[in-house]
């Protein structure tokens, strides 16, 4: 029987696409990556609150997308801290609690401990999304009565001067979906007027480029891999990023080659197919 | 003993990322048992997770330590079982009444918040005068905005035959669609060879320790 050469085809295009990713992993190439004004926009946002301001740092994803949203958790983590700010983290997604906490250690491996009530707060998740934050704009306390580790809200330091969004300088959503970054926007901003940056997957990038505009509805975005690896630029660092940004973008370069492969293909089967037309018209 | 566990949990998640990679080759027993483990598995996961971080802390734990404040939570409760009602064929209209309720406040939650952020401030995001901007960039970038706008909202609308002179803006609008679904497809290949990173990061690096 004979086999179906589309089907080799696609298995050799699935080994060569694995082989693309996997190699410049263990040789890195070192490429560099640009910066854009929409990770800069988030950038500055970060970087012209004055010292001292409590933010939000909301952890709305799951391990599934770590390889995108955890660089980025952490660099504005870093960033954060690095200004001064004392951070609150959240979470819509269930499992975005953990994200925060591997966010924390990590950051603290490199800038060195932070105290826990002080400099920073892990509040957890919370069901509901958008019903969630429209009560965190009216009583923050009602919303997170404790923390993950059971302390009451009254009796963490840093969540004295907090009464509401309202005294939040800003809010950076890390986002894979649903609940996260859009009901920020809607109601963190739009509602209650705090400045609200966003972190996504590229692939829910494209959703939120309208809300980057005049009305600042978004006052920065930094979309998938790629926007990660500009921020850690910022920062003056090459984290895992920048470095998966090397099989990223050979990755992209045998897509453009396969497309292109695909397409001579096709036109010259098409182009067979109206010569075998006419000959067999006469 | 943690050091063992975290041994055989690299082990575990390296045989099921190569068994629901194997499907890539063809569909196979490997796959087959990964994919139900997985569903079997996320089933369980939220049903325990549900009972414990929801249930648990706001509804159970609040009734039992000071029910007097709290006594309005049994509604919510009572709602909540209505809906499992679905189970039970002759008890199941029950069930429609939390459903109604739930789909009735999410939408004016929703209507209200939508409104002002996608369609007033969105509209006002457009109204922007291009030659406010001194760069030369800004300038063109917000007229092909105001022009992609205009030309993408024209190409919907369908109460007049596009032909002639009318059928220009919509063919404008076309090309500004097209160019935003190529630039959605450039991102979403962006986002699944990151999946793929993610998996062969953790191969090679966790798994395999060939990178450092």
């Amino acid at each position: 029987m004979k086999a179906d050469r589309t089907l080799i085809e696609r298995r050799i295009v699935f080994l060569v696409l694995a082989l693309a990713v996997a190699l410049p992993l263990i040789f890195p190439l070192g490429l560099r990556t640009k910066g854009t004004p929409l990770t800069k926009k988030a950038y500055d946002l970060v970087d012209q609150t004055p010292t001292g301001s409590v933010v939000i740092l909301s952890f709305d994803y799951d391990p599934s997308t770590v390889t995108e949203l955890q660089p980025m958790a952490q660099a504005i983590l870093e960033h954060a801290w690095k200004k001064g700010h004392k951070v609150i983290a959240t979470a819509m997604w269930p499992q975005g609690s953990q994200m925060a906490d591997m966010a924390f250690e990590n950051v603290q491996a490199k800038l060195g401990q932070k105290e826990y009530g002080r400099d920073y707060i892990n509040l957890g998740y919370k069901v509901g999304g958008m019903v969630v934050i429209q009560g965190m704009g009216r009583n923050f306390k009602t919303v997170f009565p404790k923390d993950t580790s059971g302390l009451n809200y009254e009796d963490i330091p840093l969540l004295k001067t907090v009464k509401s969004l309202r005294d939040i300088k800003y809010v950076v959503s890390l986002s894979a979906g649903d609940p996260g970054l859009k009901d920020w926007v809607l109601t963190a901003h739009d509602k209650y007027g705090v400045s609200v940056a966003g972190g996504t997957t590229a692939v829910s990038a494209p959703g939120f480029l309208p809300y980057v505009n005049d009305q600042k509805q978004l006052y920065g975005l930094m979309g998938g891999l790629k926007a990660a690896a500009e921020y850690e630029l910022l920062m003056e660092y090459e984290g895992p990023a920048s470095l998966n940004m090397n099989p990223q973008s050979v990755a992209h370069v045998l897509i453009l080659v396969l497309i292109a492969i695909g397409n001579i293909k096709a036109w010259r089967k098409r182009k067979a197919a109206l010569k075998s037309g006419e000959v067999a018209n006469g | 003993m943690a050091e063992l566990m975290k041994v055989l949990g690299i082990w575990l998640g390296a045989y099921f990322t190569l068994s629901i990679f194997s499907f890539l080759y063809k569909d196979n027993p490997f796959y087959k048992l990964a994919e139900q483990i997985f569903v079997g598995l996320s089933a369980g996961y939220w049903l325990i997770y549900t009972i414990y971080n929801i249930l648990v802390p706001n509804l159970f734990n609040l009734l039992f330590t000071d029910f007097a404040h709290n006594w309005l939570l049994l509604i919510p409760m009572l709602l909540g079982i209505m809906m499992l009602l679905r189970i039970i064929p002759s008890a199941q209209w029950l069930s429609r009444y939390p459903i109604a309720l739930m789909v009735g406040t999410t939408a004016a939650i929703y209507m209200l918040l939508s409104f002002k952020s996608d369609f007033l401030a969105q509209i006002a995001a457009t109204m922007v005068n291009p030659f406010k901007f001194s760069s030369p960039v800004d300038v063109v970038g917000t007229i092909l905005l105001i022009v992609g706008v205009l030309c993408g909202v024209y190409f919907f609308y369908f109460s007049k035959k596009q032909e002639g002179v009318f059928a220009i803006p919509s063919k404008i609008g076309i090309w500004f669609l097209m160019v935003s679904f190529g630039a959605s497809f450039g991102y979403t290949v962006m986002a699944r060879i990151s999946l793929l990173i993610g998996r062969l990061d953790f191969l090679l690096r966790d798994w395999l320790h060939i990178i450092k």
